[in-house]
């Protein structure tokens, strides 16, 4: 048996507080009852709460107020409103606002018992529920790379199997779909595991740079090297090297890495001594180097050397299915490393996510994460966050083909408005409808104009 | 010798409140004595609910507990409740001196059926049992044939059984054991 579940009643009325506690307390809760919404913050910060018994006449802050403030910290809260005083009006407005359920005094014994039983039970499902898709992503997590996409999966297999290998990998994808991470897993899949994984991106250095970067120099070698030092091979030693965008390397250094792979040595510049060196190199490019080749800027011969197996990454606009797991990793180091607490994405706005483009792939994705993780309000990002960044990849009918009219109707307009400053006038001149219409179609999808 | 004070209200069966005494000492073992009827509680009536505050009643029960009996359980004819309720079927102080148990929801009549006086001594019993439980510091029990089930209706209290389920028998027996223990020195 676990713990028992915790319930906090707030009312202002000592006798209401006594008899409902009392009647908790006998059917197994642990309670806690106070008499304002200040008291019940304070005690929230205190101790775990699985459910609140609000009232919603109170002075200072009201039962609805109080909901409001618990909901900024604790949006999952489940709280059930008590009144007195029943009326259509509010009992809609309590739930509107994010009310469990709302009871009228006295309650009939046999509702509010069941009402506490169906939360009880919907906590213990919905922990299950998380505990279990936690379980589930362990089987689509390999190292730092999440999939459940079939050719992703494969390549998973591909890495262990070619990691008890030193044989050459060529990683091939377009930019951002996470190719250092498929080395980073090879390696780290490797018996080399223990020993240095050195990363080189090769068009970020001029060819005199990235030729010293990667073979070292010896002292006086040329102007400026004042000591010798040792390079990315040589460090890699026992290890991996990673040699990033190997489609944009000299032809001089390609034909000086072909040296290296084929006689597993290496020469300092302003040196004659070969030096030994026990590294596996795994190249990737986001370039066909096949076409390369047939231009005369790629050497065949390095080529085929490098190309002893090849890893070709599908980007990620062909594996939409990847997108809800990618979302949420991110979502759970984003919260880490800001302090956040996003708990998740709207239907909505998973939607225009799933139907974006991608063109930066996995790199773009974690940059409209992290953004939107930074904007969210009350710890749920909406069409609002996530809209400005891909609405302009949803241009495509088909994009939209299992979208519902509403959600179409709902990103058509909150695109139309962003791209028009929220200037009303021009917006609904666009969309065909007069300016009150627009009006309630922002009230009826709760459209908010975006500080960005 | 430890014992249980039975306090029947007037209008109270004098018959009924004897076979519950005697159900009493048979399940649970320990002697019960019944008290003479008192006076209907005016002092706890709310004539806007037309009901009895059993929480007034209970401390009344509580004040006028003689010590020299383990705990006191008042028997009342009058439909009960408590102020967050629309009704009780009783109401105990949890591991406490005192109990009330209404007998007035617990017989068909009530609903508009025939009387059947057998059924209610089932069901005043099975209540008395539940509050008892309470006074010794039992908790409502997930199990639907224990008599610690939390029942709202009397179709919940008749699936029940008039018995303490495996584990609160012997949460009764260990707290029973402690009392006695107290009352021996």
């Amino acid at each position: 048996m676990g713990n028992k579940p915790h319930i906090i009643i707030v009312d202002d009325e000592e006798i209401v507080r006594t008899s409902l506690s009392s009647w908790l307390i006998e059917d197994g809760y642990d309670v806690v009852a106070v008499a304002s919404g200040k008291q019940a913050i304070e005690e929230l910060h205190k101790c775990h709460c699985d459910l609140m018994l609000v009232d919603l006449k109170m002075p200072e802050m009201d039962g609805l107020e109080l909901m409001k403030e618990v909901k900024k910290f604790l949006p999952d809260m489940p709280i059930i409103i008590m009144t007195a005083y029943a009326t259509v009006d509010t009992a809609v407005k309590a739930i509107k606002e994010g009310a469990f359920d709302y009871l009228m005094k006295p309650f009939d014994p046999e509702e509010i018992s069941i009402t506490i039983k169906k939360i009880i039970k919907q906590q213990m499902l919905e922990q299950e529920n998380l505990y279990l898709r936690k379980e589930l992503s362990k089987q689509f997590q390999f190292h730092q790379l999440y999939s459940k996409n079939k050719k992703m999966q494969e390549i998973f297999e591909l890495i262990k199997t070619v990691a008890k290998t030193d044989v050459t990998v060529l990683i091939h994808g377009e930019t951002g779909t996470g190719k250092e991470l498929i080395a980073r897993a090879i390696h780290a899949e490797s018996s080399r595991k223990d020993k240095p994984f050195i990363a080189v991106s090769c068009a970020s250095l001029t060819e005199t740079l990235l030729e010293s970067e990667l073979f070292g120099h010896e002292k006086g070698a040329f102007t400026g090297a004042a000591t010798m030092a040792k390079g990315m091979f040589e460090m890699a030693d026992k290890g991996t090297i990673f040699l990033d965008e190997i489609g944009d390397i000299s032809p001089k250094l390609q034909m000086d890495l072909l040296r290296v792979l084929e006689t597993k040595e290496i020469v300092r510049i302003g040196s004659s001594l070969p030096i030994p060196v026990d590294v596996r190199v795994i190249a990737a490019t986001n370039k066909d180097l096949l076409k390369a080749i047939e231009k005369g800027t790629f050497r065949e011969d390095l080529y085929y050397r490098l190309n002893v197996i090849t890893i070709d990454i599908p980007p990620l606009r062909e594996r939409p299915e990847d997108i809800p797991l990618l979302v949420e990793h991110m979502i759970e180091r984003v919260n880490l490393e800001t302090g956040k607490s996003v708990k998740r994405v709207s239907e909505d706005a998973m939607a225009l996510l799933i139907q974006y483009k991608w063109p930066g792939n996995i790199r773009e994705l974690k940059n409209v994460i992290e953004r939107s993780v930074v904007l969210a309000k009350d710890n749920v990002i909406t069409v609002n966050e996530v809209g400005p960044c891909v609405s302009r990849g949803i241009k495509d009918p088909e994009s939209v083909k299992d979208m519902s009219l509403e959600s179409v109707e709902k990103n058509h307009i909150a695109r139309v408005l962003n791209d028009n400053n929220w200037n009303i006038s021009i917006s609904a001149q666009i969309l065909g409808i007069d300016r009150t219409t627009l009006y309630n179609k922002i009230k009826k999808y709760n459209l908010q104009q975006n500080s960005n | 010798m430890t014992y249980i004070y039975l306090q029947p209200y007037n209008g109270c069966d004098n018959n009924i409140i004897d076979e519950i005494a005697k159900r009493l000492m048979n399940t649970i073992n320990i002697d019960v004595k019944i008290l003479p009827s008192i006076e209907e509680p005016v002092y706890a009536f709310d004539p806007v609910r037309n009901q009895y505050h059993s929480t007034k009643i209970l401390s009344y029960i509580v004040g006028n507990h003689n010590n020299s009996a383990l705990r006191t359980i008042g028997i009342i004819g009058v439909d009960l409740f408590i102020p967050i309720l629309t009704y009780v079927f009783g109401e105990a102080q949890l591991d406490g001196k005192a109990a009330i148990v209404s007998g007035a929801r617990l017989k068909q009549e009530y609903y508009g059926l025939k009387p059947d006086k057998k059924l209610y001594i089932e069901r005043l019993f099975k209540e008395v049992m539940h509050e008892l439980g309470h006074t010794f510091g039992l908790t409502h029990c997930e199990l639907p044939h224990c008599v610690m089930h939390l029942s709202n209706n009397v179709a919940g209290i008749d699936k029940k059984t008039s018995n303490f389920c495996e584990n609160h028998r012997e949460q009764f027996i260990k707290r029973l054991k402690e009392l006695e223990r107290e009352y021996g020195k």
